[in-house]
């Protein structure tokens, strides 16, 4: 089985996030740029799959500017086997919506014809959540979302998924879009002799041209604020009180 | 020229620093406290530093290591350094190059242990005699039938407690030469072990809780010819060929906690509130910010120029001794500065940076004292015009 892993770059989640003076977004120039940490987690799943035998061939495609090979970069050093980097847009500013981005998946879904897709289950820059449930939609596959455990037996995969109040247990026919959480693994740290080997592995470079996918932007960003700072705490004397404050002014219990 | 990293440079320095900060730094403060690394912490550390490919890594592929270009060991050296030393030096351990220069059976004894993370290696020069002028060193061996018997004593020698072998530097003989006599200095492989060779506790140090440096004492201790690391007579020649990069390694390391004692203290410029506003805006403490920023690159630069020299051939002693000494100077500058800006804070154990001013002392002392280092530099420009 081939799998196929969607990774993007985004802006590194321990860089203290600047919002543009002109509130167009967010300020990427000269920050430091990372994979997605849930893309990361489907790069890791996807190689315990090559691990345990289930999986030959691990391709990762990664769509926006030219500067996403050196998140490709990263994902053939942490063990993936080849790598297609789609040059969607010129400035680093520019976001690929999920729909264009879904589109572009499938046209290489099409070409790769691969038995799994594991991508992460949203990019921790503007959390759309989308992408991976739209490639699912476009390709008449089934889906499963925010894994936090995968099981592949046959045809059929087995996903625990972390919901609202709880963990459920699905059977998905395969093959079948998985979008991954939290809690799924560890990814590993990229090593350093697979970091040297990571330079001789194929990283083709197309363009979203190439698969005819119309990818202008459909959604207007209106405004972009900073989140309001955190007000200042208060000390409580005793258990009675903090309680009495919880119920009274916060009102959570 | 070209100032930018290599993908692969990229990522070398982001696991290695992904590594330090998940995997050493939680430790930083239990070593401190106790001056002691348990040894399941050591193997539990070894095998993550394997599996990340970075034990080692120092080392060429053929045998095990990463095979990195002088610059890319550097910029793992500059992260590694970051933490606690004992901690990088011990769970992350970068066997000492000269162990290359064995035998392929001394390689196979000696080398690929300290590579398997089974033992460690120590170098022992200095002798309370003997500092800066080795060549004063009054330790000696001399030949009997196929073997060598040494005696004498070294001192302030690393991580002597934790090895499974020493290389002694002893003198076998003096020849004459137009500048007078000179001592011949031979490199010995010394097995813990070996009858008339004993290992005692050191002197406490202020720098480097965690690790310690011993007293090495030779009694008529026999070793075979086949101990002899490279040949007789010639202990120099094998540490000029094999030790002149560690000037650069502990350039490197330097960097690192500077960058890091940097980063605390903007934040914390940032941060901090007296009279009103961030402290960062008072020209007081920005402009020391600057100065150490100032500091930090250009030390940088002269480690990774001479780094760079380093592979194409073209590295000049001076160059290895100017990023020493630049590097070594600037992070007790930033350490120091950046304890200032905390205020009272930046004494305080909390914090990382009054080990790292502490750690700072020993760096211009070790691999070539200061003074030793400018001579290094002096000399050089001094004989390009026969002076
Ligand atoms: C913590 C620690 C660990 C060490 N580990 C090791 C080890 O593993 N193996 C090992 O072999 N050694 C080791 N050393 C020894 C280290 O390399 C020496 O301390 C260093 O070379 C200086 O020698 P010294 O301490 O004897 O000082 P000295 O050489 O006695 O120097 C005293 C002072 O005189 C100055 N001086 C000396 N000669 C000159 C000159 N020609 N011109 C101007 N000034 C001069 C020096 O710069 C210094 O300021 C270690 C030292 C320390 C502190
Ligand atoms: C070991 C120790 C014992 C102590 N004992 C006592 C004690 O017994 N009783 C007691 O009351 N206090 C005590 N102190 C507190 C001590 O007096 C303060 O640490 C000191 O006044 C500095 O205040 P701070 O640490 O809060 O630093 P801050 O005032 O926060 O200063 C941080 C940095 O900002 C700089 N800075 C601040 N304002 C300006 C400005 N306007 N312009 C330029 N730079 C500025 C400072 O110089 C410093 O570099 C002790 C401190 C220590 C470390």
């Amino acid at each position: 089985m081939k799998v196929l892993v969607p990774v993007k770059r985004v802006i590194d989640y321990n860089v203290k996030v600047r919002v543009k003076a002109d509130g167009s977004g967010v300020d990427l120039a000269n920050v430091k740029m990372s994979m997605n940490p849930f893309d990361e987690i489907a790069v890791e799943e996807a190689i315990r799959l090559k691990e345990k035998g289930l999986a030959e061939e691990i391709v990762v495609v990664s769509i926006g500017v030219k500067q996403a090979q050196e998140t490709l970069r990263t994902a053939l050093a942490m063990g993936a086997d080849r790598a297609i980097l789609i040059v969607a847009a010129d400035d680093v500013h520019t976001d690929i919506e999920p729909l264009a981005v879904a589109k572009l998946l499938a046209a290489v879904v099409k070409e790769e014809a691969p038995g799994l897709v594991l991508a992460g289950k949203q990019a921790i820059d503007n959390d759309m959540n989308a992408t991976g449930q739209m490639l699912a939609a476009l390709l008449g596959w089934s889906q499963a979302t925010f894994a936090s455990s995968l099981d592949i037996a046959g045809d059929k995969a087995r996903v625990t998924r972390e919901v609202d109040g709880g963990l459920q247990t699905i059977e998905v026919a395969m093959p079948t879009v998985v979008t991954v959480d939290l809690r799924l693994n560890e990814p590993r740290y990229a090593s350093l002799p697979n970091i040297m080997k990571a330079k001789k592995k194929p990283l083709e470079e197309k363009t979203a041209a190439d698969y005819g996918v119309d990818v202008t932007p459909r959604l207007t960003v209106v405004k972009t604020t900073e989140p309001a700072g955190r007000k200042a705490g208060v000390k409580v004397g005793s258990v009675d009180e903090l309680i009495a404050k919880l119920k009274d002014e916060a009102g959570v219990i | 020229m070209q100032f930018g990293l290599s993908d692969e440079q990229r990522m070398i320095v982001n696991t290695t620093r992904a590594f330090v900060e998940a995997e050493l730094y939680p430790h930083e403060a239990e070593v401190e406290r106790s001056g002691h690394l348990p040894l399941d912490l050591i193997r539990d550390l070894q095998a993550k530093a394997m599996a990340a490919g970075l034990y080692a890594a120092n080392m060429p592929e053929e045998v095990g290591g990463a095979g990195l270009d002088t610059l890319s060991w550097l910029l793992y050296e500059r992260e590694l350094g970051r933490a606690n030393y004992a901690l990088h030096w011990t769970c992350v351990a970068r066997p000492s190059n000269i162990l290359l220069a064995g035998t392929p059976e001394q390689r196979e004894r000696y080398l690929m242990p300290c590579i398997r993370g089974e033992t460690w290696d120590c170098l022992a020069m200095t002798e309370p005699g003997a500092g800066s002028d080795l060549r004063g060193m009054k330790a000696s061996a001399r030949p009997d039938g196929s073997d060598w018997v040494l005696n004498g004593t070294k001192h302030f020698i690393s991580h002597a407690d934790i090895a499974g072998f020493t290389i002694a530097f002893m003198a076998t003989g003096e020849e004459d030469t137009p500048r007078g006599p000179k001592k011949k200095i031979t490199a010995f492989f010394v097995d813990k072990g070996t009858p008339g060779f004993t290992v005692r506790d050191g002197y406490r140090n202020v720098s480097h809780r965690g690790y310690s440096n011993a007293v090495l004492e030779f009694d008529d201790c026999r070793v075979p010819a086949e101990n002899v690391l490279g040949e007789p007579h010639k202990g120099f020649e094998v540490a000029n060929t094999w030790l002149g990069a560690t000037r650069l390694q502990v350039a490197a390391t330097c960097l690192g906690r500077a960058a890091r004692a940097l980063d605390h203290a903007v934040s914390y410029a940032a941060e901090r509130r007296q009279f009103g506003q961030a402290i960062g805006k008072f020209q007081g403490v920005s402009f020391k910010l600057a100065d150490m920023a100032m500091e930090l690159k250009a030390a940088e630069l002269l480690t990774w120029e001479a780094g760079w020299k380093f592979d194409q051939g073209t590295v000049t002693e001076a160059d290895m001794s100017m990023a020493k000494l630049k590097a070594t100077e600037m992070l007790a500058m930033v350490a120091d500065e950046a304890i200032q800006i905390h205020g009272g804070m930046g004494l305080m154990e909390e914090l990382p940076l009054e080990r790292i001013w502490r750690d700072a002392r020993v760096e211009r002392i070790w691999e070539g004292t200061s003074e030793i280092q400018r001579h290094i530099i002096s000399r050089e420009l001094l004989r390009a015009v026969g002076g």
